[in-house]
């Protein structure tokens, strides 16, 4: 009996907390809630601004349908199909993985792969032709005698430009 | 004054062939696809003297057509049949719904034009809520997947087609009719044809 008695004030405690759980349902579905699934889904009639900021009627009407599936306990999933069904694929901010639409996920990140390719490519430090750094067998060689007349050339060049001064 | 001996030029290594034309294929695909885009949305509407495109639309419960709830336009050769596009958010469809109707009345005992009412990126309750306040009759049906609004390239709503007996669009009414006689009009000059 003495147990029962000790065990009396848990099972309260117990019952509260499950109590609380059960009230913290609320059957209606609160704006976050519409959001959170409006934000993947774009109206057709106002392109480019996706359902959660949408200001228009036909937009509002989308977003209180949302709340209603979500109060009758669709997942969120089950909504983006019913919408998909009801209006196309093109009302989903991430287009399916499926067909022709693989090409928004794959293009980019190839070409940007072979960007990075093609610029490392270009841009890499070119060694050169074989032995063109100084070798010590290069100061052996015999150095090509100035073109001829070239002395000449540079003393008329240095002229005019002190002409110029 | 020493001169050193002539630099030979590097070779340059280049980018390979296969990255070259990876790169080429690519950038003109791209270029085909935005071209491809861009002519569509430029294209505008279907036109009068096209064909119209066939679709088939899901009539809304009590708004069958003869008691069929698929209603494809191809079967419907042989009749004038004038497609509405509307929706329940649109305010210029609520100035025609009533001339529309009221023509739906004039020519239904004739049997010879058909009126849909293609209801465009609209939720259920509020197309039938629509359609009750307007106390609207003739056939009318979702446009699901807004397919049927893309066959005809719409630009917005309302938008109505008057398609005569052999499937080709003859007139194109961009926005609300102002009355009922301009219905007509329309209606009967290509039943006289």
């Amino acid at each position: 009996m003495k147990k029962l008695f000790l065990l009396f004030p848990f099972v309260l405690v117990l019952s509260a907390l499950w109590a609380g759980a059960a009230f913290a349902q609320d059957p209606t579905p609160s704006d976050d809630d519409v959001n959170r699934v409006a934000k993947q889904l774009f109206c057709p009639v106002c392109e480019n601004t996706p359902l959660d900021v949408c200001p228009t009627q036909a937009c509002a009407q989308w977003r209180a349908l949302i709340r209603e599936k979500l109060a009758a306990g669709w997942t969120e999933a089950q909504i983006k199909q019913y919408f998909v069904d009801q209006y196309g694929a093109r009302v989903l901010s991430e287009p399916p993985r499926t067909g022709l639409n693989w090409l928004v996920y794959l293009v980019p990140p190839i070409l940007f792969i072979v960007g990075v390719i093609i610029l490392i490519r270009t841009f890499k430090p070119s060694k050169g032709p074989a032995g063109a750094e100084a070798s010590p067998a290069s100061v052996d060689e015999t150095p090509i005698p100035p073109a001829a007349g070239s002395d000449e050339y540079v003393a008329r060049m240095e002229d005019e430009l002190k002409k110029r001064k | 004054m020493t001169q050193s001996p002539p630099e030979v030029a590097p070779k340059k290594k280049g980018v390979p062939l296969w990255a070259q034309v990876l790169v080429w294929v690519g950038v003109t695909a791209l270029f085909a696809v935005v071209a491809l885009g861009l002519r569509r949305t430029q294209q505008g509407t279907v036109q009068v003297g096209d064909t119209a495109p066939d679709f088939t639309l899901a009539a809304f419960p009590g708004y069958e057509y003869n008691g069929a709830s698929q209603l494809k336009l191809s079967d419907l050769k042989g009749k004038l049949v004038v497609v509405n596009f509307w929706a329940s958010w649109c305010k210029p469809c609520e100035q025609e719904a009533a001339d529309l109707e009221e023509a739906w009345h004039v020519y239904q005992p004739e049997g010879d034009v058909v009126f849909l009412g293609v209801d465009y990126v609209d939720t259920e309750p509020e197309a039938l809520g629509y359609l009750e306040k307007f106390n609207i009759t003739f056939p009318n049906g979702a446009d699901l997947g807004t397919r049927i609004s893309q066959a005809f390239r719409i630009k917005g709503v309302p938008e109505t087609y008057f398609i005569d007996r052999d499937g080709v669009i003859q007139h194109i009414q961009v926005g609300p009719f102002q009355s009922l006689a301009q219905i007509q009009s329309v209606v009967d000059s290509l039943k006289a044809k």
